[in-house]
């Protein structure tokens, strides 16, 4: 029963949700709107386990002094002190001169923008590795790419304004035509996907103990 | 707010403007009709007056040419769930600036709707009720009545129970599903097929056996979408496979996830995959953590575990976005194997980089039936084989009916 019950239950949303994508008529769509809405319900119920996890994994490693400690303190009073501040708040917690606002701006705003800034010296790092030619077709990747970088600057065009056109075709052509397969390939891979979790013939989930495959 | 046009549209919004507009403007349909209009004046003040006045107009209007009242075309929107009328006109030329289309239900007074730019041809009313009969008119504006339209014929909103646009889908779909439950059905049977050696598969086993050996952990990254994405979905399903094997080989497992419904579904998945091993004493609870749902707050966590941890292995499997580099990056300068597979097409590049194998597209969902070895699971990856062999036989074969001249091939597949 811990195995049947999620896959007819998967079996049947799986089934009607497809259905739902041909049939526009408000019966069949208003409810599926429903089953999406439960979803959304659920997807809350599922952030105070989150929240719990966080809370319970953190506050032990803070009780034991394990590495990197004050850290887990810090991120349990930015956490507590967040929510107590958002939830004192009310409904104008989002306004601009809220306190919430203040911690999101002056705390979360620029971490985030550092952690996203770090994001092109690592761009420099992989790229000085990936145009290590030690293949003809890493030759290819290298001579491409270099007549795509110098496309997207002024200083390709005017060299001669072949370079942008260059930089464009190898967009438009070689660049679209892969994508294209690969998008043709991944949407077929979603469907079979789909189709044996609908089906259950993939065993993920409730198989504890079962011998799943 | 002061022009004129302004003011009237602001008087029409009003209820009251409304009501006024309705007593002045209720007319019956043929008020286009500027011949009509001028015959009704002309006989209400008498014969003489009438003969004299109606030769006047006849000549009146033989000289001036005015534009006649043009049709208006209404119809139910088709492919809908109800709700919405679909309007469509040639205008006059010279066209008006504006128009103020009105509505009434079938017999009844009419009221406006909206006020349409005059160089629109066409309008879509989805503030109608399915089954109920309506008729419009374009009034123009400034006021001309000699450039409104005619009042359209009866129309009525009503549900499709299937949206005729997606006929190519459902039969792709139905290809795809004959052809699924065939092979599945061949599978049973004792066929068995041949597919292709994907490295980064094979090297997930090796990977895990490397960490066992240096005793260092494996990392499990899936990704930064919500469950229902499918890519987590398959993400979820790659991490049976994974969380089996690190408990055979007693290896630490730790997986830190973006989402607290992806958070719920992976501690399922890792415990029940112990359990199936064989293994649920050697299943710790953090194993499988909440971190945070923000993006780059969650890059921070996961490339702190990366360098404190500095596991042997780490796989990145899911949907992936700008953190794509900023993990398999961190990664790579802490000398783990790395076995990335996303769909995301802009992230795969990052992975080929900076990883040792990675899964593209359709590897990706391919990875779960490969490592099962499963002949149902097997039967389902030939089926989508043999589709895109169709898929790609459309291409060519519309290719060179577009190349002569013939589209219909390819509208049939023209997705909107």
């Amino acid at each position: 029963m811990k195995r049947e019950v999620p896959i007819l239950i998967t079996l049947v949303s799986g089934i009607f949700c497809l259905i739902a994508f041909f049939v526009p008529h408000p019966f069949v769509h208003d409810l599926y709107g429903d089953v999406q809405n439960w979803a959304i319900v659920v997807v809350g119920c599922t952030y105070v386990l989150g929240v719990a996890n966080l809370l319970r994994i953190n506050v032990r490693q803070a009780q034991r002094m394990e590495g990197d400690w004050i850290y887990k303190i810090v991120l349990i009073l930015g956490l507590l002190i967040t929510m107590a501040v958002g939830f004192s708040e009310g409904n104008y917690y989002s306004d601009v001169h809220s306190r919430f606002q203040w911690i999101y701006r002056t705390f979360y705003s620029p971490m985030t923008s550092t952690m996203f800034a770090l994001l092109a010296f690592f761009i420099a790092s992989a790229a000085f590795r990936a145009f290590r030619i030690r293949s003809p077709e890493a030759l290819l990747l290298a001579i491409a790419a270099f007549i795509l970088m110098l496309g997207r600057v002024p200083l390709g065009n005017a060299i001669h304004p072949y370079i942008p056109a260059a930089a464009d075709w190898l967009m438009e052509i070689p660049q679209n035509a892969a994508k294209r397969g690969i998008l043709i390939g991944a949407a077929l891979g979603v469907m079979a996907t789909g189709i044996r979790v609908i089906l259950g013939l993939e065993k993920t989930y409730g198989s504890g103990g079962e011998g799943g495959a | 707010m002061g022009s004129p046009d302004a003011t009237a549209r602001g008087r029409l919004n009003s209820r009251a403007g409304r009501r006024a507009w309705q007593s002045g403007r209720a007319d019956s349909p043929g008020r286009g009709t500027p011949l009509i209009r001028s015959l009704r004046f002309r006989f209400s003040i008498g014969s003489f007056g009438a003969a004299v006045s109606f030769a006047l107009s006849l000549g009146l209007f033989s000289a001036a040419s005015p534009a006649a009242a043009f049709p208006l075309q209404a119809s139910d929107t088709p492919n809908d769930g109800g709700g919405s009328i679909t309007l469509e006109w040639t205008a006059p030329h010279p066209t008006a600036k504006e128009w103020i289309l009105v509505r009434r239900e079938h017999g009844g007074t009419f009221a406006p709707v909206t006020t349409i730019e005059g160089t629109v041809r066409s309008f879509r009313d989805g503030a109608v009720q399915t089954g109920v009969t309506y008729e419009y008119q374009l009034v123009a504006q400034p006021t001309d009545p000699q450039l409104d339209s005619d009042v359209s014929t009866p129309a009525r909103a009503t549900a499709a129970w299937f949206d005729r646009t997606k006929l190519n889908v459902l039969v792709v779909s139905g290809i795809f599903f004959l052809l699924l439950f065939f092979y599945i059905r061949q599978a049973e049977g004792g066929v068995r097929w041949t597919f292709r050696k994907i490295p980064g598969l094979a090297a997930i086993e090796e990977a895990i056996g490397r960490a066992t050996e240096m005793g260092r952990g494996v990392l499990y990254v899936p990704g930064v979408q919500e469950i229902d994405d499918i890519q987590t979905i398959a993400s979820m399903i790659l991490l049976t496979k994974v969380a089996k094997m690190t408990a055979k080989y007693e290896t630490d497992l730790l997986v830190p996830t973006n989402s607290p419904g992806v958070y719920t579904v992976a501690e399922e998945v890792v415990k029940s995959a112990y359990a199936d091993v064989g293994r649920s004493d050697a299943y710790r609870s953090d194993q499988v953590r909440y971190i945070t749902s923000e993006q780059f707050a969650y890059v921070a966590a996961v490339n702190g575990i990366m360098l404190r941890e500095r596991p042997a292995a780490n796989f990145l499997l899911g949907a992936f976005f700008a953190e794509s580099l900023l993990l398999a990056e961190t990664g790579h300068s802490v000398g783990a194997i790395q076995i990335a597979g996303t769909a995301n097409v802009h992230q795969m590049p990052f992975f080929v980089v900076a990883c040792d194998y990675t899964l593209i597209g359709e590897e990706y969902f391919a990875a779960s039936a490969l490592l099962s070895n499963d002949a149902r699971l097997l039967g389902s990856l030939k089926a989508s084989d043999t589709v895109k062999i169709f898929l790609i036989a459309v291409i060519v074969v519309g290719s060179l009916l577009l190349t002569f001249g013939q589209s219909w091939l390819t509208d049939f597949f023209a997705t909107q």
